[in-house]
């Protein structure tokens, strides 16, 4: 038997109505969204320096070179790159776990049934999602500085906090240093001798450095609200039942959340692990706020590395490839994302489109 | 599926011509009145209004049409103006960043034929050129000074008499306040600052003609090694340090005796520290004899406005003498103009430690894409007191070639 022929049908003709519909919205998206990053993909390939149209006759064409001054290249470029790469590595791997975690924390115990006043919970943590990311930065500015609200509250119980925001130190660093493990006056050699592109195993491990950690926690304050509302909108979605068949077969309260609720809610995880993760890799509002990259690069991001070196180095084209390097690892750390939280207990079918045909042997 | 995308992009593309086009080459010049578009990054309100005030002047007498648009993030809105093909006809330039204007062909070289060129001091002419050729007439300029707190002077016993003229009186003087528990000098943290110590030891970080780097030399060295002294011992301090966003902060807090900034400091420490009582002293000299930086921005006219004449005669009003020392009265900048001088200190008598400045000032580094190489400088003088300065000197040496190859 053959395929039968997809357009064919006594609907076929209604194709074209169909697109005559969808025309505003193709034209939208393509006038704004397609049209744009094709635009920005030719810069992101040419040598085009930000006077008159990337488009004009004389705009030279030099290839992979935009995206080879940021991996082989030895140089300053790619020095920056390779750091503002690991200072958003960093940032998110503490930024999205401790935001997810919170967020369901939050929403686990605004969905109590026994909590009164769950309204004005859910407000009061969903509050800082709503005020602009500029005026909590300023916010920030102010309990972090070196005579400010949190250092003075930690010298209350004795201890004297860091100048948040001048501090370029690596809390890995610290760390390792802390416990005695490594010198930071004299790392060793061994650590300081070389590494991948061009930055040392030293740098690399350095963790997110003090000035950072101010803004992952910043961020990770703001963004869990909106996320905890996710989790609310699922965990409401569970049904009761369930739940009372779990303490009818004796489940404790650890129980019920890691093997009850957790598998019902794991749609709304993989969403809020993904904006997570899109969120954290394009950070750049409180960079440009907060700190502009310093100290010592140790807040740089590509994002705000982007930004800088097309609009005031001039380099639209080392700018552009930047932010499709960006994207690309968007992209990659989604579908990992999206492989790991694939469904393991039962093997599904795939998914199709056509119907099934019987093999008959 | 790629074909389709190349597709739509070119079917836009008729729809929007605009963003897909765009003619280079030589702009037709038009006579007559002109509507000039004037973009100006305003160091505040006082500044809009004297430059309004000036064009609205000129565009009566000349008869030309005149708008003044302050920027809020001059860079930005020049760099989208200048991508759009559509660049305001003449606009502010920073001398930190007139080489990377320059280098593209943005700019007009109309300097050198201006009847007055010769009459703008030579520190300025030099920031302003690029390949030998001078580009854009100064606006006016700053340069940098010390100022001292009279108070903190004289709780350290301290007389006029003791102010610093060199760098071992500096030491020693900064000895004897350190005594009192009070800071001796806060440093702002960037070759901005710091620079001024390399030239006064005879250095600089590239050659005059802004073709060779020179960071790696003796004289820097020199320099560099007796800044990290000075903040090793803790005779000198970053702003970062005392907990404050700039030197002129710290300073009006009375949290430092001495600093190192430019004429801004007089409108920053009137506004925010009415209280405090300072003098300004010209820097002490260093092994080399005196030296300072400057700091100016330029009347940049943009290589594709159709209306270069009247630009040009814009310009020449704006920079004229009386023009300048309206300019100075009504927001405390210096004229950039030899012959506007002595009128200028009978206004200003206390300004003289920042106009003597102009005769050994160095301007910002006149080389293009080097922002990046001087915010790493800065990084890397941020951690001066653990860091190596030799170390220091050879980066900056390295970035500065491959950023000059281009």
């Amino acid at each position: 038997m053959a395929e039968p022929r997809r357009r064919s049908g006594i609907r076929g003709n209604e194709a074209a109505a169909g697109w005559l519909f969808v025309a505003p919205a193709v034209l939208i998206l393509g006038l704004f969204l397609v049209l744009p990053i094709g635009m920005a993909l030719w810069v992101s390939v040419s040598g085009w320096n930000g006077q008159g149209s990337p488009f004009a006759a004389g705009v030279p064409y030099v290839g992979a070179d935009n995206y080879a001054e940021l991996f082989l290249d030895d140089g300053l470029t790619r020095e920056n790159f390779m750091i503002s790469l690991r200072n958003n590595l960093y940032y998110v791997a503490v930024a999205v776990p401790a935001q997810t975690l919170l967020a369901l924390a939050l929403a686990l115990v605004v969905n109590q049934r026994f909590l009164k006043a769950t309204s004005f919970f859910r407000t009061a943590f969903y509050f800082p999602s709503v005020t602009s990311s500029v005026a909590i930065s300023v916010v920030f500015l102010f309990l972090f500085a070196n005579s400010g609200a949190v250092n003075a509250l930690l010298a209350m119980v004795g201890i004297s906090g860091p100048a948040w925001f001048a501090d370029p130190r690596g809390l890995l660093h610290l760390i390792l240093d802390g416990l005695g493990l490594v010198d930071l006056t004299a790392p060793p050699a061994a650590l300081t001798g070389g590494g991948p592109f061009g930055l040392s195993w030293w740098e690399w491990l350095a963790g997110p450095s003090v000035a950072m950690s101010t803004i992952i926690m910043l961020v990770v304050w703001t963004t869990s609200g909106t996320f905890m509302l996710i989790f609310l909108a699922a965990l409401q979605d569970v049904p009761v039942q369930v739940e009372e068949a779990s303490l009818i077969d004796g489940a404790n309260a650890w129980q019920r959340v890691r093997h009850v609720t957790l598998p019902m809610v794991k749609p709304a995880l993989f969403l809020v692990i993904t904006l997570g993760l899109i969120g954290t890799w394009q950070v750049f509002d409180q960079i440009y706020v907060m700190s502009q990259g310093k100290p010592a690069n140790t807040t740089l991001t590509p994002a705000y590395l982007s930004y800088r070196t097309a609009f005031t180095d001039f380099s639209y084209g080392t700018g552009a490839a930047i932010s499709f390097v960006l994207f690309l690892i968007i992209v990659v750390m989604t579908l990992l994302q999206r492989w790991i939280m694939r469904d393991r207990d039962e093997p599904r079918p795939r998914r199709r489109w056509w119907p099934r045909r019987r093999s008959t042997p | 599926m790629g074909r389709a995308v190349l597709r739509a992009i070119a079917a836009l593309c008729l729809l929007a011509p605009a963003a897909c086009g765009g003619t280079p080459g030589p702009v037709p010049q038009r006579a007559g009145p002109a509507t000039l578009q004037v973009l100006i990054g305003s160091s505040g309100a006082a500044e809009t209004r004297a430059v309004t005030d000036a064009a609205a002047a000129w565009s009566a007498a000349s008869g030309n049409q005149v708008t003044v648009i302050p920027a809020q993030d001059l860079d930005q809105q020049l760099g989208q103006a200048f991508a759009g093909s559509s660049p305001p006809d003449v606009f502010y330039v920073d001398a930190a960043r007139f080489a990377d204007f320059a280098s593209v062909g943005a700019l007009e070289p109309y300097a050198e034929q201006l009847p007055g060129a010769g009459d703008f001091y030579g520190t300025l002419r030099q920031a302003f050129t690029y390949q030998g050729r001078f580009y854009c007439a100064p606006k006016d300029f700053a340069t940098l000074a010390l100022q001292v707190n009279e108070d903190l002077w004289a709780k350290a016993g301290l007389s006029a008499a003791d102010v610093p003229r060199d760098w071992v009186q500096l030491a020693a003087v900064a000895e004897r306040i350190a005594a009192t528990g009070v800071t001796p000098l806060v440093l702002g943290d960037t070759q901005e600052r710091i620079g001024a110590f390399l030239v006064q030891a005879g250095g600089w970080l590239i050659s005059p003609d802004g073709t060779r780097a020179t960071a790696d030399s003796p004289q820097n060295l020199t320099a560099l090694r007796y800044v990290q002294q000075l903040l090793r011992a803790g005779l000198a301090r970053y702003p970062s340090a005392l907990d404050t966003g700039w030197a002129g902060e710290a300073f009006g807090r009375g949290l430092a005796a001495m600093t190192i900034e430019g004429n801004w400091i007089r409108g920053a420490l009137a506004g925010d520290y009415p209280g405090i009582r300072y003098t300004v002293h010209a820097l002490p000299t260093g092994p080399a004899g005196p030296g300072t930086l400057s700091f100016t921005t330029c009347w940049g006219i943009s290589a594709r406005t159709p209306y270069r004449a009247q630009a040009v005669a814009f310009v020449e009003a704006m920079t004229a003498v009386d023009q300048q020392l309206a300019f100075a009265s009504a927001y405390g900048v210096m004229p950039s103009v030899t012959t506007a001088r002595d009128r200028y200190l009978q206004a200003s008598p206390g300004d003289r430690a920042f106009l003597d400045g102009a005769d050994h000032a160095q301007g910002p580094v006149n080389a293009p894409r080097m922002g990046n190489v001087l915010s790493d400088f800065d990084t890397q003088l941020q951690r001066l007191t653990v860091a190596d300065p030799q170390a220091i000197l050879r980066r900056l040496q390295r970035n500065m070639t491959a950023a000059l190859r281009g």
